[in-house]
């Protein structure tokens, strides 16, 4: 592959279900060999992302390229290789038969021992894929993703069976097949995990990217916290340009703001508005994150306090 | 593609639930009936040839119809949409599932032949060939609606409407004993690809193949459900 060609290419992509906008016009380049994460809520558009760039799904309009080849052709030339959010294994052979009739689809295959050793299943190979737990099934399904030597791994919501040391174990092997130069995608809810794994974090909300930087930059974003006040006529463009103040929102006479550094904009709100009342800070959490991102004012969950 | 062939026969022939009905239940249901009338006679035949052409009909029909319970198992596990990220051609993967039906048919009508020449059935070589040969052509309408029912119905309902469905065609087209020889009731029998495969599978009692009728009915059927199964498989996958 010339390095100049992104591992992944997506342009004004858009997908509706009905009058419902699941993808709303998202554009990205992932640089081959870099690891992302795509964060974002339930219903955020990350599955319908990754049906379009694996070629499950056609977009309405925008485009997709993989190593500057449409999906199918991706996929059919074993470049991509995927661990789809749900489903179970094909039933009445043992893992190795599996991966070993799955790999001899493709032109250039890992061997079923390279991939066992890789995803880190040695105990289950001689066992029915029928007999396996939950988690279990999750890693076969991880090497079955990894058997064509795909240059980009696209795993969607891939832990959420897994135990915490299961996934601690699952992550690792994400990243050795990482470390041979691969690019690999990965959607997934879970802050931490985003922060833990990915070099680069994309965030999604409503179908659109709202957010895109290093784990870093968006865990501090993500991470920040909500200062609410009771403000009569205030002005919401003097206050978003308060000191530590990423986002606004109003409801009523209530106003929230969206901080990064929640101290610094206490004390400019404190100064800027000596009306203001009824302050509190909490912990924003993801979900107000995303609210205060996307421009909604009206939080699904109640935001947990701060202790 | 042929370790992925290879797989799937070793698949169909590990489920022992589609074996039991197949293959089993047919044999079984066989020896119970002709075993002890072995010497006796139905309508002037001998009874283990005229149940032999029956419980052939049968079982390879249920073999045939049986690939689209393992269809509709691996789209309730989502393996379809495993599959699609493959170079796995849809051509390949539906030849396949039909192919594996035909091996498990060809194994009941082996068998069922044999339990058949074990209890005194005597035909010639050109009687069997003609039999084996027409019955394999007679299964393809079902080989057709089993894609179709596997694309269409989830795998909880395929069981009942699959052993409804083959339990009424087997009845109407006469493999469990004759059911009409005249009227209205043999006009419906004799449109129903079950009556031809029957026919087919009692050629050595017969001593023909089908009239023209049979070999219309059969081809009718078959190009009906082709068409449904094509339809059914566009629909769930939602590709052109």
């Amino acid at each position: 592959m010339p390095s100049s060609t992104p591992g992944l290419a997506i342009a004004g992509l858009r997908k509706a279900f009905g009058a419902v906008a699941a993808v709303d016009g998202v554009d990205l380049e992932v640089p081959g060999g870099q690891t992302i994460a795509l964060l974002g809520p339930n219903g955020a558009g990350k599955s319908t992302t990754i049906d379009l760039v694996l070629g499950l799904a056609e977009p309405d309009a925008g485009t997709i390229e993989v190593f500057g080849r449409p999906p199918r052709a991706a996929c059919d030339a074993g470049i991509v290789g995927a661990m789809l959010q749900t489903g179970g294994l094909l039933r009445e052979l043992t893992v190795r038969e599996l991966l070993s009739v799955m790999g001899s689809m493709y032109p250039r295959a890992i061997g079923v021992d390279e991939v066992v050793e890789l995803a880190a299943i040695g105990e289950l190979v001689d066992r029915r894929t029928h007999q396996l737990s939950g988690g279990e099934t999750q890693r076969v399904r991880f090497a079955l993703a990894l058997v064509s030597d795909p240059d980009l791994l696209v795993l969607d919501e891939p832990t959420v069976a897994m135990d915490v040391n299961a996934r601690h174990g699952f992550w690792t092997a994400m990243r050795g097949f990482a470390s041979r130069g691969k690019t690999v995608l990965f959607a997934t809810h879970y802050l931490d995990e985003a922060d833990a794994w990915a070099d680069r974090i994309v965030m999604l909300a409503r179908g659109r990217i709202v957010a895109d930087g290093s784990a870093s930059e968006i865990g501090a974003l993500v991470g920040s916290k909500v200062v609410r006040a009771t403000l009569r006529e205030a002005e919401l463009d003097a206050l978003r340009a308060l000191p530590g103040v990423a986002a606004v929102a109003r409801h009523g006479d209530t106003v929230e703001l969206t901080c990064t550094d929640s101290d610094a904009a206490l004390r400019a709100l404190l100064a800027a508005e000596p009306e203001a009342c009824d302050l509190e800070v909490r912990s924003a959490g993801i979900e107000a994150a995303f609210l205060a991102l996307t421009g909604d004012v009206e939080p699904t969950a109640d935001p947990e306090p701060v202790t | 593609m042929v370790a992925y062939a290879r797989s799937e026969v070793l698949r169909t022939f590990r489920n022992t639930r589609f074996l039991v009905f197949s293959l089993v239940f047919p044999l079984v249901l066989f020896v119970i009936i002709a075993g002890p009338n072995r010497h006796e006679d139905i309508l002037g035949v001998p009874i283990p040839l005229y149940f032999m052409g029956g419980m052939t009909a049968f079982g390879s029909m249920m073999a045939v119809v049986s690939s689209g319970g393992r269809i509709a198992a691996e789209r309730q596990i989502g393996w379809n949409r495993q599959l699609r990220l493959t170079p796995l051609r849809p051509g390949t993967y539906l030849a396949t599932k039909v192919l594996c039906g035909y091996l498990l048919a060809g194994l009941t009508i082996v068998l069922v032949g044999a339990v058949g020449i074990a209890l005194g059935v005597r035909l010639s070589v050109g009687e069997w060939a003609a039999t084996i040969g027409l019955v394999l052509v007679g299964l393809a309408p079902f080989a057709a609606f089993g894609v179709a029912a596997g694309h269409l119905v989830s795998v909880d309902s395929l069981g009942p409407l699959m052993g409804g469905v083959t339990s009424i065609l087997a009845l109407l087209g006469g493999a469990w004993g004759p059911i009409a020889s005249r009227g209205a009731l043999l006009t419906v029998s004799k449109a129903t690809p079950s009556y031809w495969l029957t026919a087919a599978s009692r050629t050595g009692l017969r001593g023909a193949g089908w009239p023209l009728q049979g070999w219309l009915v059969v081809a009718v059927w078959t190009v009906a459900m082709t068409a449904l199964a094509t339809w059914a498989y566009r629909r769930d996958t939602g590709r052109i």
